[in-house]
């Protein structure tokens, strides 16, 4: 028997979440996020979700849709603002939302650590700031660092630009972001790619997240440029 | 819209001096905004790598109307390009270079700065708090620019005792360049490197609610 961990469509690829789930979603911004899966995400009518990326979505497209359809109930982020989010601006301006602000870098190393077996590191950033409230403070050397733990999940959508059917992935340009850590993070991380890698496996040299970290993958081989469709005023469902 | 607003240093002029400041081969990240306009006057005898926190380093101009590749964008979610030299990477390690301290420089705009360093930029305590990467560079690049009018559009001034708003961080800012002077955090508060010429101690000390030591 061979592995293989190539899925045909993003139904398929779907069919685990459930209702409440943690959910990891790459990207920064449009580049790097999976808007087939998180469509296909929709699609499945779970709600109650708790989503972990840097932004919270722009227009009616991806994450901008999801949080539209009221399936959302928290978003855990770096930055929510933007000048084309809208679902997600209503929602929290009513109290419909929840919102967890975390610094950038404070959210990439709390997934990564989840995905170390980390439960929890020492950082001095937002030492000082409404985000270290609550915390506990630990000194070393004579600074003050403050506790933050590892964030996990039950899923991870993720984009990636190849993989082969061992699920070894490769990225494009900054559109990596976020998605190696997340893949790392998850207890089923699930990802669309542009293309299947042509030879058997990828050069082992080029491969950015070993399979180990994937679990199933399908082809989304032509995928929606977020700012434009939204420019073209194109919403889901 | 107060007088002071319009008068000083242009937004070109303040850029230009953040410029002169980096040795050659410095790694520098600039934040969103006034702080991108530095670019634009480094020394072409200099080489200076640019670090954009979403995981680019050696980012160049902004891309071409015709070029625009959405997977290829700054911090600011805008299509960029990327220079020889250049590398891609994941979200933690574009952190680790900042968070680790391989970050020479970098420049952040500000609401209010005080006498002991704390810089306030990320929330007016309204609408929707979002933080991006801001907590991280300040208290991991190794210097800390903030690049900013003197006074607020209604003339109260920024650099105060202490800010009023939420922190971005405590004690974390190098040196902050106005358009009416450049001056150094101290141990001691602010200390007056450069002056706009046209105006006297008098009247920069007017304009900011902090002590400046002036000699």
């Amino acid at each position: 028997m061979k592995i293989n961990k190539l899925f045909n469509s993003v139904n398929d690829v779907m069919s685990d979440v459930f209702d409440g789930a943690v959910i990891m979603l790459g990207g920064f911004g449009e580049a790097g996020s999976p808007v087939e899966l998180i469509h296909g995400l929709i699609d499945t009518k779970c709600k109650d979700l708790t989503i972990i990326a840097n932004n919270a979505g722009n227009g009616k497209i991806g994450l901008g849709a999801l949080i539209g359809e009221n399936q959302v109930k928290k978003v855990i982020c770096s930055f929510a603002r933007s000048p084309k989010n809208i679902t997600f601006k209503e929602l929290y301006e009513n109290n419909k939302i929840e919102l967890e602000v975390v610094p950038q870098g404070t959210l990439a190393e709390r997934i990564r650590s989840a995905g170390a077996g980390i439960p929890g590191f020492y950082t001095q950033t937002s030492v000082g700031t409404p985000l270290a409230e609550g915390k506990e403070i630990k000194i070393f050397d004579g600074k003050e660092y403050v506790l933050e733990k590892a964030l996990k999940a039950d899923f991870a959508l993720i984009k990636a630009e190849t993989s082969d059917r061992y699920g070894n992935l490769t990225y494009n340009k900054t559109a990596r972001n976020f998605n190696p850590v997340m893949c790392m993070a998850a207890n089923q991380t699930i990802v669309q790619v542009k293309r299947i890698e042509k030879e058997e496996n990828t050069d082992p040299e080029k491969i950015i997240t070993p399979g180990i970290f994937v679990n199933k993958v399908t082809v989304v081989n032509e995928p929606i440029i977020e700012s434009i469709a939204i420019d073209n005023g194109e919403t889901y469902p | 819209m107060n007088e002071f607003i319009n008068l000083g240093w242009t937004k070109d002029e303040i850029a230009k001096k953040i410029a002169n400041e980096f040795p050659h081969g410095s790694y520098v990240n600039l934040g969103i905004g006034m702080p991108e306009l530095v670019s634009k006057f480094v020394d072409e005898n200099k080489e200076i790598i640019y670090h954009s926190e979403n995981g680019l380093l050696g980012m160049g101009p902004p891309a071409n109307e015709n070029e625009l590749d959405f997977e290829l964008i700054n911090a600011g979610k805008k299509p960029v390009t990327i220079l020889p030299g250049g590398s891609y990477c994941h979200h933690a390690d574009s952190f680790s270079m900042i968070r680790g301290g391989h970050i020479d420089y970098c420049v952040l705009g500000a609401m209010e700065v005080s006498q002991g360093g704390d810089l306030a930029n990320w929330t007016t305590g309204k609408g929707i708090p979002a933080v991006g990467g801001a907590m991280d560079l300040v208290v991991g690049a190794k210097n800390v620019f903030v690049m900013s009018q003197h006074t607020t559009k209604d003339g109260s001034p920024k650099l105060l005792k202490n800010c009023s708003l939420p922190l971005t961080g405590k004690s974390v800012v190098t040196r902050v360049y106005s358009n009416l002077a450049i001056l150094d955090v101290t141990p001691d508060g602010f200390k007056l490197k450069e002056i706009y010429e046209k105006i006297d101690f008098d009247f920069l000390q007017k304009v900011t609610e902090a002590k400046i030591i002036f000699n």
